[in-house]
C-alpha cells in the first residue's frame, strides 16, 4: 500500500509521446485524478518539477540513446513502483527494427553528419534495462486500462489487465472474422487483447500493436498464413510496432532482411 | 533529462555574457531546451535545442508498402498521427492516379478536423493558456478557475471522439487506407456527434473570447507566413503552397521553395526557405493567407476580438488563431456531417506504379511536408518528412533573438519565463522535429 496520495512522474525516452498524452485524453477523469495522485514530474503536461523519489514512475519510451540507457537506471533507483507504458517501453516499438541493422548506415541516410548523433545501435524495452513492476501495452496504451492501473494503484490491489487474445475481444463485439470471411491477414490470433478489437471492427487485420500473447502461437499462424500469400509478405506483418518481442523476432528479422534490399545504393542518384 | 531544477537557472555571468537557460522546455510535445545567450545588451546565440532521441523513420518506411507506411509514420507523432496519415495518403494517391470519392474526401477533411479541436484545445488550455494566467500548469489553473479548464476538456474530447468515429482511437486511428478508408460510417453514427458538435461550437465561440482577453507580452515583428491556399477551401489537405511574400508552388513540390540544408553552427539539418528568409507555419498562418474562406462562425469570431492584425505580428497571440480555428473545425465538421452520404465502398481499388510520391497538408502546427520514392515493386525506397517544427524552427530562433532585449531589464526568472512561453507561443511539436537535432542559431 502506498501514500495517501501517491507522488507520481510520467516521464519519456524515445517515443511518440502518444501513450503518456492518454493521460491527459481521460478528459472526464483527469481532474479526479490529479486529486488523488500528486503528479509531481509530468513535463509535457506541467513546469513544476520533480527529480522524486517517486511512489510510482510511468515511464514511455525505449531505450535508444547512452543517456537514457543511464537514466533509466537512475529513475529506477528513484521509483518505488515503476510502470513501462506503451509498445516502445514495452517492446522497444517501432523504432526497434534498427535492431536487426546497421544503426550506422540508417543514421547516415537521415542525418548528413551522423558523428553528431548520439544514439545506441538498438532501441530496447525497459525491462532490458531495469526491473519493471508493471506493464501495459499497445501503440498507445488503452485509457481503460491507464484507469484500470490507477485505480489498483491508489487502492494497493494488483491491476486486472487481460490475457486473451483479440479473437476474443473481436468475437464479443459481434465482427465477422476478416481473416475467415474475408481472407484479410490479420494477427488477432497471437495478439493480446486490450484495444478492443479495433483494426477488424474497421474492416482490416490486427496488427499487433499490443504485442504477443503468453504462449502465442506464431509459427502455426505464419505457415497458415502463408498458404495464400508469399512468405515476405506475411513476415512483413511482424515487423511492426512490437516486432522486437521475442514471439516475433524470427519473422521480423527477415522481413526487416528484405526491406533492407529495397534501399537504393549510396551511389544510386535521387530519383 | 530529467534531473530537475526547482526554477529556471541562477543568472550565470561568464564575463560579461548573461545567460538563460531552461534544460528541459515544459508544456510541450517532446524534450528541447533553450539556451540564449546576451553580451551587452545584445543576443549573441539564441538556441532552441532539441534532446529527443533520434528514431529514423525516413529508414524505418524503406522496404514497406504505402498501407504499411500509413501506420507506421503516424508513430511520430501522439499529439498529430491523423496529419502524418493525411500527408502520406494524400502522396501516394497523387502519383498512383487515385480518385477517391467526394464522399471520402469530405469524411478525411471530418478526420482532420476531429485533431484540429483535439491538438488545439489540448494546446490553448492545457499548455498555453497558464503561461499568460501565471500558472505552471492546467491542474493548478482549475483549482482556481474549474470551469474553463473543464470547457477545455470538453472540447478536447469532442476532437478525440470524432478522430475515434472515423479512425477508432484518437491516437494512431486504424482506418486511414490508400483509396480512402478501411470503413465509412453510416449517417446515423454521425448524429449524436453533430449534436455534441453544435454544443462545442457554443464553447470553442467563448474559447475566443476567453483567449483575446488573455494578455499577451509586447511584441511587433511582421514574419513571412506560409500555407496552403485553396480558393474554396480553408487551408487543410489540398491547395498550393503559398507565403505572404510571392512562393507560390503546388503541394507536391515543397522542394522547389524550400530545402533541409546543414548549417555549420547546427548539428542538424533545417528546412528552410531557398532565399534563407525564416517563415512562420501554423494557426496564424492559414489565419491570414486563408482568411477568406474562414467558415462566417469562424470569420465572426474573428472580427468580434478585432485582434485581425495583431495577431500577424505578435506571435504570442497565435492562441487566439488557434481558438479561431477551434471555431472552424467544428463549424465545418458539422457543415460535412449535414451533407454526409455514407459511400457504396469505402475505398477505392488501386495499384502502385513507381516514381515520386510527394503532398503536404496542414497539421495543427502547420505544413507537413512527405516525399516517398516508389519502386518497381510498390514499395518505398526514399523517405523525406519535414515536419512543421523543423520549419518554424528558424523563425522561432529569429523571434527569441528579437524578443529577448525587450525582457533583459526583468528578474531573470520572470526573463526566462517570457522566452519559454514565446517558444510555447509556437506549439512546438518536438518528436516531430527529431531528425533537426539541437539546432544552433548564433546571431552573434
Amino acid at each position: 500500500m502506498i501514500s495517501d496520495r501517491p507522488r507520481v512522474g510520467v516521464v519519456k525516452l524515445a517515443s511518440c509521446d502518444g501513450c503518456q498524452l492518454t493521460l491527459l485524453d481521460l478528459e472526464d477523469q483527469l481532474l479526479p485524478i490529479v486529486g488523488r495522485f500528486d503528479l509531481i514530474e509530468f513535463p509535457e503536461a506541467t513546469s513544476l518539477r520533480s527529480a522524486g523519489p517517486y511512489d510510482v514512475l510511468l515511464v514511455e519510451g525505449a531505450v535508444s540513446t547512452p543517456e537514457q540507457a543511464e537514466e533509466i537506471v537512475q529513475l529506477r533507483a528513484r521509483s518505488r513502483l515503476l510502470v513501462s507504458i506503451g509498445a516502445c517501453a514495452t517492446a522497444g516499438g517501432i523504432q526497434a527494427l534498427r535492431n536487426w541493422t546497421d544503426e550506422p548506415d540508417w543514421r547516415a541516410t537521415v542525418y548528413p553528419e551522423a558523428e553528431w548523433i548520439e544514439s545506441l545501435a538498438t532501441a530496447t524495452p525497459v525491462s532490458e534495462h531495469v526491473s519493471v513492476d508493471a506493464e501495459l501495452r499497445g501503440c498507445p496504451i488503452a485509457p481503460g486500462q491507464l484507469l484500470e492501473l490507477l485505480t489498483a494503484l491508489r487502492i494497493g490491489r494488483r491491476p486486472q489487465l487481460p490475457a486473451e487474445s483479440v479473437c476474443l475481444a473481436c468475437k464479443r463485439r459481434g465482427n465477422e472474422c476478416v481473416l475467415v470471411a474475408r481472407g484479410i491477414p490479420c494477427l488477432g490470433p497471437v495478439t493480446v487483447a486490450g484495444c478492443g478489437a479495433l483494426c477488424p471492427t474497421f474492416g482490416r487485420g490486427c496488427y499487433a500493436c499490443f504485442g504477443p500473447r503468453e504462449e502465442a502461437n506464431v509459427s502455426a499462424l505464419h505457415d497458415w498464413l502463408a498458404a495464400d500469400r508469399s512468405t515476405e509478405e506475411v513476415d512483413r506483418l511482424f515487423a511492426g510496432f512490437t516486432a522486437w518481442s521475442p514471439p516475433f523476432r524470427e519473422p521480423a528479422a527477415r522481413a526487416v532482411a528484405v526491406a533492407e534490399t529495397h534501399h537504393p545504393r549510396k551511389d544510386e542518384p535521387d530519383a | 533529462m530529467h534531473e530537475v531544477e526547482a526554477a529556471p537557472e541562477a543568472v550565470t555571468e561568464v564575463g560579461d555574457v548573461t545567460r538563460f537557460a531552461v534544460k528541459q522546455l515544459t508544456r510541450v510535445e517532446g524534450e528541447g531546451r533553450l539556451d540564449l545567450a546576451v553580451r551587452d545588451g545584445v543576443v549573441t546565440q539564441a538556441h532552441l535545442e532539441i534532446f529527443e532521441a533520434p528514431r529514423y523513420f525516413e529508414r524505418i518506411v524503406v522496404g514497406r508498402t504505402p498501407d504499411e507506411v500509413i501506420d507506421i509514420v503516424a508513430r511520430i507523432c501522439g499529439i498529430c498521427p491523423v496529419a502524418y496519415q493525411m500527408s502520406a495518403v494524400h502522396a501516394f494517391e497523387d502519383l498512383f492516379g487515385v480518385a477517391v470519392d467526394p464522399q471520402i474526401r469530405a469524411l478525411r477533411r471530418l478526420f482532420y478536423c476531429g485533431e484540429w479541436i483535439e491538438s488545439h484545445a489540448l494546446h490553448v488550455y492545457l499548455l498555453h493558456a497558464p503561461d499568460f494566467l501565471g500558472y505552471p500548469s492546467a491542474i493548478e489553473l482549475a483549482a482556481d478557475h474549474g470551469p474553463v479548464v473543464e470547457r477545455g476538456l470538453r472540447l478536447k474530447k469532442v476532437g478525440n471522439d470524432l478522430v475515434s468515429l472515423l479512425g477508432g482511437r484518437p491516437i494512431h486511428p486504424v482506418s486511414v487506407r490508400v483509396g480512402g478508408f478501411s470503413r465509412a460510417p453510416r449517417r446515423a453514427e454521425l448524429e449524436p456527434m453533430r449534436a455534441r458538435l453544435a454544443d462545442a461550437l457554443l464553447e470553442a465561440r467563448e474559447t475566443v473570447r476567453w483567449v483575446a482577453g488573455l494578455e499577451p507580452p509586447p511584441y511587433d515583428r511582421v514574419p513571412r507566413l506560409v500555407s496552403l491556399v485553396h480558393p474554396t477551401e480553408y487551408p487543410m489537405n489540398d491547395g498550393r503552397i503559398r507565403s505572404s511574400d510571392g512562393i507560390d508552388v503546388a503541394p507536391s513540390a515543397w522542394t522547389e521553395a524550400f530545402e533541409e540544408q546543414q548549417v555549420p553552427w547546427s548539428n542538424a539539418l533545417q528546412a528552410r526557405a531557398r532565399d534563407g528568409v525564416p517563415y512562420l507555419l501554423g494557426p496564424t498562418a492559414r489565419v491570414v493567407l486563408g482568411g477568406s474562406t474562414l467558415h462566417p462562425e469562424a470569420a465572426a469570431a474573428l472580427a468580434e476580438t478585432g485582434l485581425g492584425d495583431e495577431l500577424q505580428t505578435n506571435v504570442f497571440r497565435s492562441i487566439v488563431a488557434r481558438g479561431v480555428e477551434l471555431v472552424h473545425a467544428i463549424a465545418e465538421a458539422i457543415d460535412i456531417i449535414d451533407a454526409y452520404r455514407r459511400p457504396s465502398e469505402p475505398k477505392v481499388a488501386w495499384e502502385a506504379r513507381p516514381g515520386v510520391a510527394a503532398w503536404a497538408t496542414e497539421a495543427p502546427r502547420g505544413l507537413l511536408f512527405h516525399r516517398y520514392e516508389v519502386n518497381e515493386a510498390g514499395l518505398v525506397s526514399r523517405a523525406q518528412i519535414v515536419p512543421p517544427t523543423s520549419q518554424n524552427q528558424r523563425a522561432i530562433e529569429h523571434d527569441l533573438a528579437t524578443f529577448a532585449p525587450s525582457v533583459l531589464e526583468l528578474p531573470h526568472e520572470e526573463a526566462t519565463h517570457r522566452l519559454e512561453q514565446l517558444i510555447r507561443s509556437y506549439d512546438p511539436c518536438i518528436s516531430c522535429a527529431t531528425h533537426f537535432l539541437e539546432l544552433k542559431v548564433d546571431e552573434g
